[in-house]
């Protein structure tokens, strides 16, 4: 990323918290709308961290989200320990998803979060090491354009 | 295109947020269970039916800048989703309908070709 942050938070998620599942989330959009970001980068950026976010709550123990703003793009990145991903292109498969009965009662697991984590980012790196964790980048640029 | 009130009144439904914006015209609706999908497909300023009563489905609607959220099946949420909606000002609506007959009944304010 160029450029020095104009805004940046960091989030805690807790891998299994259900109850709090998304509300880092929801804050994020409202700290974009409130910088004035344009509504499609903003609903963008929510939807590819809720996603992320609901990754962590499904199957991680905890993870950071960083989000920092700069001119023209959001960039968040996603640092979770947990069981990491065996076979990223296959978890990439819309429909491929290895969900517990009990996350898809909750609507969630259906195999779209990385597809759709890819759909809404401009930028989109996984990394991932099974038995540790894995770590997505995401970066939104505003109105789908560099700065 | 109708008003939430009127959708309210078509589905036999229960007002669980008193006071948000029941004037609110509809002019997009999505139904789905899978909020993975809702957030995959649904367009902004659509109403979201789904037979799920919990934090998700407010949390997935107000992400996504739903009109309102209807819950089907008769499916009671908890006063926390409730209070939570209401804290985002998202209007919720209950109703004792199948999701297919919810659909079925607000399709008919929708004219042909616009749905």
């Amino acid at each position: 990323m160029t450029g020095k942050a104009a805004f940046r938070q960091a989030f805690t998620v807790r891998g299994g918290d259900f109850v709090r599942a998304g509300q880092a989330s929801c804050e994020i959009k409202e700290l974009l709308k409130e910088i004035g970001l344009d509504p499609q980068t903003v609903r963008r950026t929510a939807i590819a961290s809720y996603e992320a976010e609901m990754n962590v709550i499904m199957y991680a123990r905890r993870a950071r989200l960083d989000l920092s703003v700069t001119p023209g793009r959001v960039r968040i990145v996603v640092d979770d320990r947990g069981p990491g991903i065996p076979d990223v292109p296959l978890a990439m498969t819309e429909g491929y998803s290895t969900a517990t009965p009990q996350m898809q009662e909750l609507g969630f697991g259906a195999g779209m979060g990385l597809p759709n984590i890819k759909k809404n980012t401009d930028r989109l790196k996984i990394t991932s090491k099974v038995g540790h964790g894995t770590r997505l980048e995401m970066t939104i640029l505003a109105n789908g354009r560099e700065p | 295109m109708a008003s939430l009130n009127e959708i309210t009144a078509l589905l036999g439904g229960e007002r669980l947020t008193p006071g948000t914006g029941l004037e609110t015209e509809c002019a997009k609706v999505f139904a789905s269970d899978l909020m993975s999908d809702v957030l995959a497909y649904m367009e902004p300023e659509s109403v979201l039916l789904t037979s799920l009563a919990n934090f998700h489905a407010v949390r997935t609607a107000c992400l996504l800048d739903a009109i309102a959220l209807i819950i089907v099946h008769g499916k009671r949420p908890d006063a926390k989703v409730v209070d939570e909606a209401l804290a985002n000002n998202l209007p919720v609506i209950m109703t004792g309908l199948s999701l297919f007959e919810a659909c079925s009944r607000i399709s008919s304010c929708f004219p042909e070709g616009k749905r």
